[in-house]
Parts: structure tokens; C-alpha cells; sequence
């Protein structure tokens, strides 16, 4: 009955947010906001990178730029989405104290509320990578994919960036209207330490370390090697050197960090959560508008 | 014009932007987010330069764009769609029949967003010169200080002219904002010169002040600036101050004509719409 109950609050709260994204926005400029940005954001680094090459695109490390960075776009929307949810609730809509009184369970909303962010960033992804495919050049091929551990990389990444989401989300309960920063901070840490745009091998060697503990960082190296096996075998070994600084590692033993990853998460999501949503209620936090 | 019709304004002014300075210090873990965050981004695509091989200004560009984002980030989010918000919790109306200028209203705004802002760019510049050993090679300050002055009053009153927009607008002005974001990085080369997207883009994007601003900082930061260059410092400072008066004259008639708009259509203090 419980279990029913949950699974009814993710579908109803993935449903108003689906209203609140797109429904109540103009559909153009939805549809245009849904594809240009994404495109955009990538299209910098395109740029980027032909000015310094002069517009050779074949080449193993545009593809792993390019995938890199349109993968991004579930780290960035899916942090920002969950924190934005809380502090979009409690200061512009004022219904977060409803939304509390309601006998649901805040989680299940919040994952709700979560899934339609997810499937739109999607979206986005895959406009974003056949751009790269059709227009660009991006090294990859239907053909090639190896399915099984796109599936396995995507659905373990997923949870582990949504758990950690739901902690961030805790942290904005009890800050101001600067809780947005708070996940695009995180999110600019796994940027620059989790070979996003850039191998972790041109990082120094203290912050390399960091990288190799962050599962976001396993997390793009195992998506890259099912979506384009030859660039990412051609980037483990340029004249000999390994260039990911991963390739060393297995595809089974990534698969397995990122399950215990997501358990470790949360775990601690749940407890950041619940010490987060206590102190909020003995403050008074939850009604609390900022908007200065 | 009267003495008292300044000092009201003067006064509007100042009312505006106290909430948001004594919020700052009440609240100071924007500080946190200002000055840590922003490098990330910096760092990132300064990593990207750096792993190809590039030449050492490409990375001072990086820098330099990445401290300039904190302003179009503050135009954007806490001027043009803040009279959004200000309709949604009940403020606009207020705002309307105080008997000030709106543009005071944005201008108090801007003003009170300026120290966070400035903490944001600044930190970026300094702490992202340390990381990447940028060396700045400025010529002359004079040209610096009136190509900046003039971006800044462009860009705000393009913040003015945007918040007439927003101030119609409905749920949509979040889409808005964040349409307004990367595809504006792109198009106005914060981390990479402009003229590498073609005369034509270029010419384009150059509506938007901080493109001409951007330009000219590089060409006045570095030595190489000027190879990079869209077009010379001279046609862009006469540029940005003919942008500093067409933003001004714009955001103040389309101000009235969105208050009337919103007037008659009965959408100015329409919440939630």
C-alpha cells in the first residue's frame, strides 16, 4: 500500500513537472530552449578546439570532448534540477509548505519531480550527440555501441547522480537563495575532475587522485567506451601512453564502483536529508522566501 | 525635471538596492558561492586549452570571459527577470505606483547585485591569474576604465530594456533566462575571440554590449589581444557608448509601453500566470 502510494506521488509530481517545464511555456520557445542551449553550450567547445586545430575534427579527442560534454548536461540538469525544485517550491511558488502538509513522502515527490527533468535532459542529449554524429563528425556508430554496458553505465549513473541530488537538495532546505550554487558548484567540481572535456591526465597529480575516488569520473569513462569503443581504445594508447589515464581498468570493475557508489550515496543522501529537512522545521525554513 | 524629482530617485535608488547589500551581509554564504564556484568553469575550459597545446592567451581569454559571465549572469537573472519575480511575490505593484522612475528601480537593482558581482568577476580574474599564470599587460587604464564603464552602462540598460520584456512575461522567463545563456557565451566569444565566428556573427552579436566589451578587454589585457581583434578599440568604445544611449532611450519607452501594456491587458500583477 505504501509502495502504491509512493509510486502514485512520483507519477503525479513527475506530471506537474512536466506542466511547470513545458506545458506553461510557450511551445516554441520551449522546443527552442529544449535545443539551442544544449547545442550552444557544446558548440563553445567546438569552437574551442578549432581555433587551436584549425578544424580537424577527426581526431579521438574531439569525440571524447564532444560526448563528454553533451553527457554533462545529466550532471548539470539533474543537480540544478533537484536543488531548483525545492528552492523554485519554497520562494517563487510558495507551496512548498503544502506540498510538506500533504500526506505524501517528500522523497517520492522530489523523484518525481526529478524523472521529468531527467527525460528532458535526455532529449537534449540526443539532439546534442546526433548534431555531433551527422554535422561533426563525432566517432560514433549505431553499430558499435555496446548496448549492455550503456545500459548498465546509464542506469547506475543515473541513481548515483539522482542520490546525490536528493543530499543537495537536503543542503538548499536550509540556505538562501544562493542554494543554486550549491549544485553548480558540485557540478563544477565533476567538470574539472572527472575528465569531463578533458582527460584527468592533464590535471596535476594531487587532483588526479581526487578524480579516480569520484564515480562521475568512471561513470564518463564507461558511457564514452560504449558509445565509441575505437576513439577511447585509440585514446588508451597514443604512442604508447595512455592518454585517459583509465584504460587500465576494467569495464566489470567500473560497473561495480559505480553500484557501490550509488549505495554509499544513498545512504548518505538519506541522512543528509533528514538531519537537513530537521533542522529546516525547527527553524522555520520551510516557508522561508529569500527573494531579495 | 525638479531638485525633488532627483532626490525621489536618488532615494528609489537607494531603496532598491538596500535589501540586496544588507541581504549579502546577513547572508554571507554567497561569498562561498561567488568567488569558489565561477572557477570551476574557468578551470575547465583553461584545462581544455591547455591539454591541446594552445597559446597562452587563448587560457587568459578563458580567464577574462569567465569573469565577465558574473555580469550577464547578474543582467540576466537578477535585473531583467527579477520584475518576473517582484510580479510573483506581490512587489510590482508597489513599484508601480511609487512615484519614481522604474529605471530607478533597476537601476537601485543593479547597484545592490553590483557587490556580489563584482566579488564574482574580480575573485575569477585574480584567483584564475594565480592558477594559470595569466600575465596581464595593460597599456592603458584610461581606455580600460571607459571601455568597461561603457560596457557596464549598456549592459544595464539592455537589463532595463529586458525587464520591460519579463515583466509580461509568464512562467516562461526561467526558459528565457536560460536561453539567454550559453547560446549569448557562444555567440559573443566570452572563451574564445569573436572574430572567429565570422564578420557576419560577429557584427550580430555586437548588439550585445559585452561582445564589444569583451573584445576590447583583450586587446587592452594582452599584448596579442590585438591580432584576436574584432575590430579596433576606438570603433568599439564609439560603438558601446552609441549602445550606452540607444539601451537607455529603448529600456525607458518600452518600460512605459509595457506598464501600459500590462495595464490594460490587466497582466501586471497577474501571479502564476
Amino acid at each position: 500500500m505504501a509502495v502504491m502510494n509512493d509510486l502514485r506521488t512520483i507519477k503525479n509530481a513527475a506530471w506537474l513537472g512536466w506542466e511547470m517545464e513545458a506545458n506553461w511555456a510557450d511551445p516554441f520557445l520551449f522546443a527552442t530552449y529544449s535545443i539551442v542551449k544544449p547545442i550552444s553550450a557544446t558548440l563553445i567547445l567546438v569552437f574551442m578546439y578549432m581555433i587551436v586545430t584549425g578544424g580537424n575534427t577527426d581526431n579521438a579527442y574531439f569525440s571524447y570532448m564532444y560526448v563528454g560534454s553533451a553527457l554533462y548536461m545529466y550532471i548539470a540538469e539533474v543537480l540544478f534540477g533537484v536543488t531548483w525544485i525545492i528552492h523554485d517550491d519554497r520562494e517563487h511558488y510558495m507551496s512548498l509548505k503544502q506540498v510538506y502538509i500533504a500526506p505524501i513522502k517528500f522523497y517520492a515527490y522530489i523523484l518525481g519531480r526529478s524523472a521529468i527533468k531527467i527525460a528532458i535532459t535526455t532529449a537534449g542529449v540526443i539532439i546534442t550527440l546526433a548534431f555531433g554524429v551527422l554535422a561533426l563528425g563525432v566517432d560514433i556508430s549505431l553499430w558499435d555501441v555496446d548496448w549492455l554496458l550503456l545500459l548498465g553505465s546509464t542506469a547506475l549513473g543515473m541513481s548515483c547522480i539522482c542520490v546525490l541530488g536528493l543530499a543537495l537538495g537536503g543542503i538548499t532546505f536550509l540556505t538562501a537563495r544562493h542554494s543554486i550554487g550549491i549544485n553548480e558548484g558540485v557540478a563544477g567540481v565533476f567538470y574539472v575532475m572527472s575528465g569531463i572535456i578533458f582527460p584527468i591526465t592533464a590535471l596535476p597529480t594531487w587532483a588526479q587522485s581526487i578524480s579516480k575516488i569520484l564515480p562521475v569520473t568512471y561513470w564518463m569513462d564507461s558511457m564514452r567506451r560504449a558509445l565509441m569503443p575505437d576513439a577511447m581504445a585509440e585514446l588508451g594508447s597514443v604512442a604508447g601512453v595512455d592518454v585517459t589515464g583509465l584504460s587500465g581498468i576494467s569495464d566489470l570493475y567500473i560497473m561495480v564502483y559505480l553500484a557501490i557508489s550509488t549505495a554509499v550515496f544513498f545512504a548518505l543522501s538519506m541522512a543528509v536529508f533528514k538531519y537537513a529537512d530537521g533542522v529546516a522545521r525547527r527553524k522555520g525554513k520551510i516557508d522561508w522566501t529569500s527573494t531579495y | 525635471m525638479t531638485d525633488g524629482w532627483v532626490i525621489k530617485n536618488l532615494r528609489a535608488i537607494k531603496g532598491r538596492a538596500y535589501p540586496r547589500v544588507i541581504g549579502a551581509i546577513r547572508e554571507p554564504s554567497w561569498v562561498f558561492f561567488e568567488v569558489v564556484l565561477p572557477l570551476f568553469t574557468v578551470a575547465a575550459f583553461a584545462y581544455v586549452y591547455q591539454f591541446m597545446d594552445a597559446r597562452e592567451e587563448l587560457i587568459g581569454y578563458v580567464v577574462l570571459g569567465g569573469a565577465m559571465t558574473a555580469f550577464w549572469l547578474n543582467v540576466l537573472w537578477s535585473m531583467a527577470a527579477q520584475f518576473y519575480w517582484e510580479k510573483e511575490t506581490g512587489n510590482l505593484q508597489l513599484y508601480m505606483i511609487a512615484p519614481t522612475s522604474r529605471m530607478s528601480i533597476l537601476a537601485g537593482m543593479a547597484l545592490g547585485g553590483m557587490l556580489s558581482t563584482t566579488v564574482n568577476a574580480a575573485s575569477t580574474l585574480v584567483i584564475g591569474a594565480f592558477i594559470f599564470n595569466i600575465a596581464f599587460d595593460v597599456v592603458d587604464p584610461l581606455m580600460l576604465i571607459a571601455i568597461f564603464l561603457a560596457t557596464m552602462v549598456a549592459l544595464y540598460g539592455m537589463g532595463m530594456m529586458f525587464a520591460s520584456l519579463y515583466m509580461l512575461f509568464g512562467r516562461e522567463a526561467h526558459h528565457l533566462s536560460n536561453l539567454l545563456t550559453d547560446p549569448v557565451y557562444l555567440a559573443s566569444g566570452f572563451y574564445f575571440p569573436v572574430k572567429f565566428l565570422g564578420a557576419a556573427v560577429a557584427a550580430g552579436a555586437s548588439v550585445i554590449p559585452i561582445t564589444l566589451g569583451l573584445d576590447a578587454l583583450r586587446q587592452l589585457f594582452f599584448t596579442a589581444g590585438a591580432e584576436d581583434a574584432f575590430l579596433s578599440l576606438e570603433a568599439e568604445l564609439a560603438l558601446l557608448v552609441g549602445l550606452c544611449a540607444l539601451f537607455m532611450v529603448l529600456a525607458h519607452y518600452s518600460l512605459r509601453y509595457m506598464e501600459y501594456l500590462g495595464k490594460a491587458t490587466g497582466r501586471l500583477t497577474l501571479r502564476w500566470q
